[in-house]
């Protein structure tokens, strides 16, 4: 293991950020901290910085106590959320700072730096923008000046703080392909926080699903998406659809119907929660009755809207070739999941 | 390293700017062409006729007697006392503004705002109720100039109480500059250098003080403008020395109660001619600041 984080607990006044969260990184991985607002994920990057202390617990790294380093030393490379780029400085300047401010015995000499300023300007695709000014560049320029910004001390661990979220859908789609291809040239262990289950599932090798200062679920993005271990994962990492039900001997009845569930309850009076795309409309059968309150695409799949009699909206996804291709808006349907989950 | 293919977007050339946006055909606000006027009008009667009155008055004894006066050893001297006292000051004030501009926004102690409001003082307090304090203070006799007295220190009737007084009413103006900028100074921006390496004194060197260089000067053009202009605090603690501690706004009002009004309007077109130059000079220099460091 090369990141170590065990049992740190962070309060700031009377409120508490993180409580005993463990976790750990293999050497060359991606990992995510996913988690709503206020989930602490921020803090646990900040405490991995340095930037912050813990009121308990340990961080080790390749098996070196980060605790006793401050920022300064724990040579890692810190992406900010606001990019936080020096604005007197030129590109090239800004990213040559971390070499420029090293004592004068450890200091690469001056061509070692341009060279290595050119190297990464190469990486981040910025070739010809050294001598501009960050107040020159677009959003997503200058979030690739601050990675290289961060790579340029050739850090140990590579830190980065919602890197994409003051960038549009676009250019955010772009830059992660691209980040992953950087992590997997340079091969530095890389932790970074997001809010975006899209994006965490998309980028990272392992994700750490953060709830109110804990770690709800770590794990492969196939295995949190297939095997969540709580509501709220399952609720975080995409579309849930709720109905009341009965749990027995691994299939959820319904009225009138069951259907097989994937559960960690106990036999009972369960919710149930079953995807958008885990599921059939059509225009007669067993299933829950609605109307068909809107039809809309969304990419290979046609989303619906179907209203049931008590107020509740169910979204499902179905094939643009399927039975719901038929339907218009205002038909009376029923709504049969195909798969459902239950948590206790 | 081998670089990896990138996101694709249009390059955007060197030199382009977007367009300006500060002339809109459309405005959201009314009244541009009311509030211009008001603004023409009344900088004219406020600024451009008092001066236009200055520059037509010393022409009463011909281009001659503009240039006896110009040429004056007296009016040289005190010209280059009161400028090179001036500029003393503010540099001086530039250092010390941003000590405490430093200490009012990065700590926090018992009696900060205290302190905070004692900064406006010079701007409230009367300068001659000042320069008369000052005096009593720093004069051979006084609290301070009794205790440098005797290592042969004497500040009060020299050029160097000049400094004193002109450091007093131009403290504030570097303080009040400074001070929004260092607030408003972006943490992620001190934690970035810091995770990069930097000592906290390199941050300050490096990645601080450049971005405040933009208000600094600021500052500094405002404490220098007001040195130069100064006159209530001035005349009690200089001794007024002709040749030695005499500054020309002394000197100006000397001629009118002379009433050589041509002579004082003179000297006084010759201050202003200065004056305008060298807030001309700040300004370019300002400008080549904002050019280089850009405003995200």
């Amino acid at each position: 293991m090369s990141l170590i984080v065990n049992t740190i607990t962070k309060s700031f006044t009377n409120f508490a950020a993180l409580h005993e969260v463990s976790f750990e990184a293999r050497p060359r991985e991606f990992i995510a901290l996913l988690g709503p607002s206020g989930s602490g994920k921020t803090t646990l990057l900040r405490l991995l910085a340095g930037l912050d202390t813990p009121d308990s617990g340990s961080i080790t790294f390749e098996g070196e106590d980060f605790l006793r380093l401050n920022a300064r030393d724990r040579r890692i490379g810190m992406v900010f959320q606001s990019y936080a780029l020096f604005r007197h400085m030129t590109v090239a300047d800004n990213i040559a700072f971390g070499l420029n401010v090293r004592a004068a015995k450890e200091r690469p000499s001056k061509a070692e730096i341009k060279a290595k300023v050119e190297s990464l300007l190469d990486l981040v695709q910025l070739q010809d923008f050294g001598k501009r000014y960050p107040s020159q560049l677009s959003g997503g320029q200058r979030q690739r000046v601050a990675l290289a910004r961060a790579l340029a001390i050739s850090p140990r661990l590579l830190l980065l703080d919602e890197p994409f979220g003051a960038l549009d859908a676009l250019v955010r789609k772009d830059l992660r392909r691209w980040l992953r291809r950087i992590h997997d040239e340079t091969g530095v262990t890389t932790v970074f926080v997001t809010h975006d289950q899209e994006e965490a599932l998309d980028l990272a090798d392992r994700v750490v699903v953060l709830k109110d200062g804990e770690i709800e679920q770590i794990g492969e993005p196939l295995e949190l998406y297939r095997q969540p271990k709580t509501a709220f994962v399952f609720d975080f990492l995409g579309h849930a659809n709720q109905a009341q039900g009965m749990l027995s001997g691994g299939s959820a009845q319904f009225d009138g119907f069951s259907v097989p569930a994937v559960s960690s309850a106990a036999d009972g009076q369960i919710t149930a929660r079953f995807r958008p795309f885990e599921s059939h409309v059509s225009k007669t059968g067993p299933g829950f009755p609605g109307k068909v309150l809107s039809i809309l695409p969304a990419g290979s799949n046609l989303r619906l809207e179907v209203g049931l009699s008590d107020g509740i909206v169910y979204e499902t996804q179905h094939a643009h070739d399927s039975e719901a291709a038929t339907l218009r808006i205002g038909d009376d349907v029923v709504v049969l999941p195909t798969k459902v989950y239950a948590f206790g | 390293m081998t670089a990896s293919s990138p996101p694709a977007r249009a390059p955007v050339p060197t030199g382009f700017k977007p367009p300006r946006t500060n002339l809109h055909t459309t405005r959201v606000l009314p009244g541009f062409k009311s509030s211009l006027s008001l603004t023409i009008t009344y900088l004219s009667l406020i600024v451009l006729i008092p001066l236009a009155a200055l520059v037509a008055r010393p022409w009463e004894h011909g281009l001659q007697g503009f240039l006896f006066v110009l040429t004056d050893s007296r009016v040289i001297a005190s010209l280059k006392l009161t400028f090179g006292v001036a500029a003393a000051a503010a540099i001086l004030n530039l250092f010390v503004g941003l000590v405490v501009a430093w200490v009012l926004t990065r700590y926090s102690f018992p009696g900060r705002r205290l302190l905070d409001a004692l900064v406006d003082l010079p701007f409230a307090l009367p300068t001659a109720v000042a320069g008369i304090a000052l005096c009593t203070l720093y004069a051979p006799s006084g609290w301070i100039g009794a205790l440098l007295a005797p290592l042969g220190i004497k500040i009060a009737y020299t050029p160097l109480g000049i400094l004193v007084a002109l450091v007093f009413v131009g403290l504030p103006f570097v303080v009040r500059s400074v001070q929004p900028v260092l607030a408003e100074f972006d943490a992620e921006v001190e934690e970035a250098a810091q995770t990069l390496g930097a000592s906290p004194l390199q941050t300050a060197v490096r990645v601080i003080f450049p971005s405040l260089a933009p208000a600094l000067l600021s500052g500094f053009s405002l404490a220098l403008a007001r040195a130069v202009g100064e006159y209530g605090s001035v005349i009690f603690i200089a001794g007024n020395m002709p040749y030695v501690s005499e500054i020309t706004p002394l000197l100006i009002v000397i001629k009118l109660q002379e009433f050589d009004y041509a002579g004082a309007a003179s000297v006084a077109l010759i201050m202003l001619g200065l004056s305008f130059l060298v807030l001309i000079g700040l300004n370019a220099v300002q400008l080549w600041l904002s050019r280089q460091g850009g405003r995200s």
